[in-house]
């Protein structure tokens, strides 16, 4: 039999295109992340948890003492370290989403060669692309748990909402996954790495994570807004609270789509990523 | 039906023809084996039969299916000993073993003394809980070898199986995959070790710059290609090339290499007598049997190992 | 190339004079050695030096300022931006000494073994270790020298005496990673020691030793944190020539002499560990 079997290319149905790049396994993939957690050095995952912590001791509690209140949501005077709190956490589920999308695949796939050896079994890119994220969402649900019980343990949030703060958490940290692993595809040295971390420091320092953006002339508000943290941060500001409003809605969906786009871009950028 | 079907097969990246409109065919059971130096696109033609390298024209078909359109089906009855051990270095040997089942969807209760089994198969029992970091080079490739039976695969490319090995282990290797074919299974070689080339292959491509250059049994290569013997004479860097001229009518064919000279004929020691008759004494001379390295030698002009 | 001539070209020195050059220079080979391997991120080196300025001081000034000076009308007399500045420069060298004394010592010993390399030539291990800490120190001044123009530039710092933060900022990052060098050379494996360091001492440092507020506004039993660390020492000093912070001369010797140590004692252990690294 030399059956002329049609070459299926990417686009040619999403049927076909699964069958081409899936043995719907992934959940192989999750395993052997579960397996290396509990071989991990528990300093290691407990350090992830204790950033954010030491950052809302230092800024909320040190520097708060010499700035008071600042007007939260819907403008009610809230203290420092409230106002950061919710911040802190979505920028720690930015950096753990990037970090674990950008560094640890790029590391994996160049230097580890941890999935030529998976890519030779029948799992296929989209396999290991979705066992990775969720590797990387499972340990941004560990620390935003952990966080969001630090803040509530010292007041910091005045809501029930602030429970929905884990979800959003984990909805923030996809967005940034989905698109650090396409971005990712783009690499070839170490070095374009810390590209990544100088675009994201001005990020985080200034979306309104440590001070209002209200400082800033309104060009560079329109700029910062445009901008997926301030999104994440605000939306987490307000659910820390319990206060709506219409903007909550735009924050929200703000990530949904960048996730959904970000997904696509991924899915699209798959093959030139771990096929080459 | 073949196992593998390759017609013009080609991979470019940029102007670089890594592997140059190939074809062949392997049946099933058969050891066949892909022979050249580093570079020649030995590699890229195993990466691309898995379905892990993208083609750029050509067809392939493994057991009937594209591994471009059905890369799950095709690799789920492929083992593959990559050139470079890719172990995982996070997990332990054991798990190691383990988790590679889990990738190809087997059940623990299957995979937990398959894992016990291909340890001792490796001789790494004892080291089933050692972090792969601690393995020595020698039991890291026995154990990527162990890995790739994980699923009792029907076919098993080894890209540079041996490269690493000290001569023992490379013969109990041998020995292993030998009882492998007995067993039905279909081996797919890479080397640049003619010895190796000639012990496991029934039957070879010889490969150079991304296109086939001969294809036959090993016998048979050297049978075309060679004489039955060839004799090696040095006469020290200055001399060598300076009597290329008169070494010429001693043999059927001569290469002169940078520190000795080859001379083709089927009787060596006869040769080399008429040699020193003619007032030329090496330094030292060696006959010996005509192999791979020969025709190697022959078809490229250059060696397999640079 | 003549190959007749490859064991004895007549051009290179003998070998007694080979010995000669080393041990007098062997520091210094090293350190260029050192140095030239840092091409090869340059251009991330000069890239921070520029870019972290310039956001702190867009952060902090604008920022963070604005908030801090509307409530408290800044610190120790001076507007927040002017006092957190020289914190700024001094940490921001510290971590990149940490970066440069860490893995790539480790590396020189375990992955790229140029230390070994290094020692099957005339150099003894001393010198191995004094030229990669020199070159590390140089790159440290460097760091600081941009940082500062930039903030003299920005109007953080006047430039009259506040050069001299230059010097501090980067004894105060050899006296973290002399010893942190010392240390990385006796790591066999890589286990999680680095990372530890990085999330348990050096962040705790960069927050809690003074560089954003005042080391007195802690609670008196976490002030310690800042007397422990060359980043807080460092920072003092820094402040005194940045805006004339009011200090003692017994507590400039202090924090002067508190620096220096760490500084000969890491020294001395990155000699010593070195030379048993290297000897075995």
């Amino acid at each position: 039999m030399s059956a002329v079997v049609d070459r299926v290319r990417p686009g040619s149905g999403l049927n076909a295109w699964l069958v081409a790049n899936s043995s719907g396994n992934a959940r192989a993939v999750v395993e052997r992340g579960f397996k290396v957690i509990r071989n991990q050095n528990w300093v290691i995952v407990l350090s992830g948890f204790f950033e954010p912590v030491f950052y809302l001791l230092s800024m909320g509690l040190g520097l708060g003492s010499l700035i008071g209140t600042v007007a939260g949501p819907g403008g009610q005077q809230i203290s420092y370290a409230a106002f950061i709190a919710p911040a802190l956490l979505a920028t720690s589920a930015m950096n753990g989403a990037i970090y674990d999308s950008t560094w640890n695949v790029f590391f994996k796939l160049r230097f580890a060669n941890l999935y030529q050896g998976m890519l030779a079994t029948p799992l296929g890119p989209f396999d290991v692309a979705a066992g990775e994220i969720f590797m990387a969402l499972f340990r941004g649900f560990l620390y935003a748990l952990g966080f969001t019980a630090v803040i509530a343990g010292m007041g910091l949030t005045t809501s029930w909402w602030a429970l929905a703060m884990i979800p959003v958490a984990l909805l923030i940290a996809l967005g940034f996954a989905s698109l650090g692993m396409a971005v990712t595809s783009y690499f070839t040295t170490f070095q374009q790495m810390d590209w990544i971390n100088i675009a994201l420091l001005p990020m985080f320092m200034f979306s309104s994570t440590l001070f209002p953006i209200s400082v800033f002339p309104e060009a560079v508000q329109w700029f910062i807004m445009a901008l997926p943290l301030w999104h994440g941060v605000e939306l987490m500001r307000q659910l820390s609270v319990g206060h709506f409003e219409a903007s909550t809605w735009l924050h929200l969906g703000y990530f949904v789509v960048m996730s959904v786009l970000g997904i696509g871009f991924t899915t699209r950028r798959l093959r030139s990523l771990f096929l080459r | 039906m073949p196992v593998i079907e390759a017609s013009e097969l080609t991979k470019t990246y940029g102007e670089l023809h890594a592997v140059d409109a190939i074809s062949f065919e392997v049946t099933p059971g058969e050891s066949f084996g892909l022979l050249g130096p580093n570079g020649a696109g030995k590699s890229t033609t195993m990466r691309m039969i898995g379905g892990t390298t993208l083609r750029t024209s050509g067809t392939l078909l493994v057991n009937g299916l594209d591994p471009e359109v059905r890369g799950p089906e095709v690799r789920a009855n492929l083992g593959v000993v990559p050139q470079q051990d890719n172990l995982d270095v996070e997990l332990r040997a054991r798990d190691n073993l383990i988790m590679y089942g889990r990738y190809f969807g087997l059940p623990y209760s299957y995979l937990r003394p398959r894992a016990d089994d291909l340890l001792e198969f490796a001789q790494l029992t004892e080291k089933s809980n050692e972090k792969v970091d601690n393995l020595s080079g020698g039991m890291k490739r026995r154990l990527t070898i162990a890995r790739a039976l994980v699923n009792e695969p029907r076919i098993l490319l080894l890209d540079e199986p041996t490269t690493g090995l000290d001569p023992q282990a490379r013969h109990i290797l041998w020995d292993r995959l030998f009882r492998l074919k007995e067993q039905g299974v279909t081996l797919i070689v890479t080397t640049h070790f003619m010895d190796e080339a000639e012990q496991l292959c029934d039957r070879l491509i010889v490969m150079d710059h991304g296109r086939i250059v001969a294809e036959g049994s090993p016998a048979d290569l050297i049978r075309r290609y060679s004489t039955r013997e060839v004799l090696e004479v040095r006469f020290g860097s200055d001399r060598n090339a300076a009597l290329v001229d008169r070494l010429r009518s001693f043999a059927d064919r001569i290469e002169p290499l940078p520190d000795r000279v080859l001379l083709y004929a089927d009787d060596g020691e006869r040769t080399l007598e008429a040699v020193r008759k003619d007032g030329l004494v090496p330094l030292t001379s060696l006959v010996r049997r005509s192999s791979l390295e020969d025709v190697f030698l022959r078809l490229t002009g250059r060696s397999l190992i640079d | 190339m003549d190959t007749n001539a490859l064991a004895y070209s007549g051009r290179a020195p003998d070998p007694a004079r080979q010995a000669a050059l080393v041990r007098r220079w062997g520091w210094w080979y090293q350190a260029e050695l050192r140095l030239w391997s840092m091409k090869a991120y340059w251009s991330s080196i000069i890239g921070t030096a520029l870019l972290t300025p310039l956001l702190y001081v867009v952060a902090m000034g604008i920022g963070l300022g604005s908030l801090v000076d509307a409530t408290s009308g800044g610190i120790d007399g001076v507007p927040y931006l002017v006092f957190v500045a020289p914190g700024l420069l001094v940490s921001t060298v510290v971590m990149s000494a940490t970066n440069e004394t860490s893995y790539p010592v480790m590396a020189g010993f375990k992955w790229g073994r140029q230390y070994f390399a290094r020692a099957t030539t005339a150099a003894s291990p001393a010198q191995v270790a004094i030229g990669e800490l020199l070159a590390v120190g140089l790159r440290l001044l460097g760091e600081a020298l941009v940082f500062w123009l930039v903030l003299v530039v920005m109007g953080a710092v006047e430039p009259t005496w506040s050069w001299l933060m230059v010097p501090v900022a980067a004894l105060a990052g050899m006296a973290f990673g002399t010893p942190l060098a010392a240390y990385a050379a006796t790591l066999e494996d890589e286990g999680p020691e680095f990372a530890s360091i990085q999330r348990f001492v050096v962040m705790p440092m960069f927050l809690f030793a003074g560089t954003f507020y005042p080391l007195t506004t802690m609670p008196i039993y976490l002030q310690w944190i800042g007397w422990i660390s060359p980043m807080w020492h460092g920072t003092q000093l820094a402040r005194l020539f940045g805006f004339g912070l009011p200090l003692g001369g017994w507590e400039i010797v202090g924090h002067l002499a508190f620096l220096l140590a760490l500084v000969g004692l890491g020294g001395w252990l990155a000699v010593r560990n070195f030379g048993r690294r290297l000897a075995r």
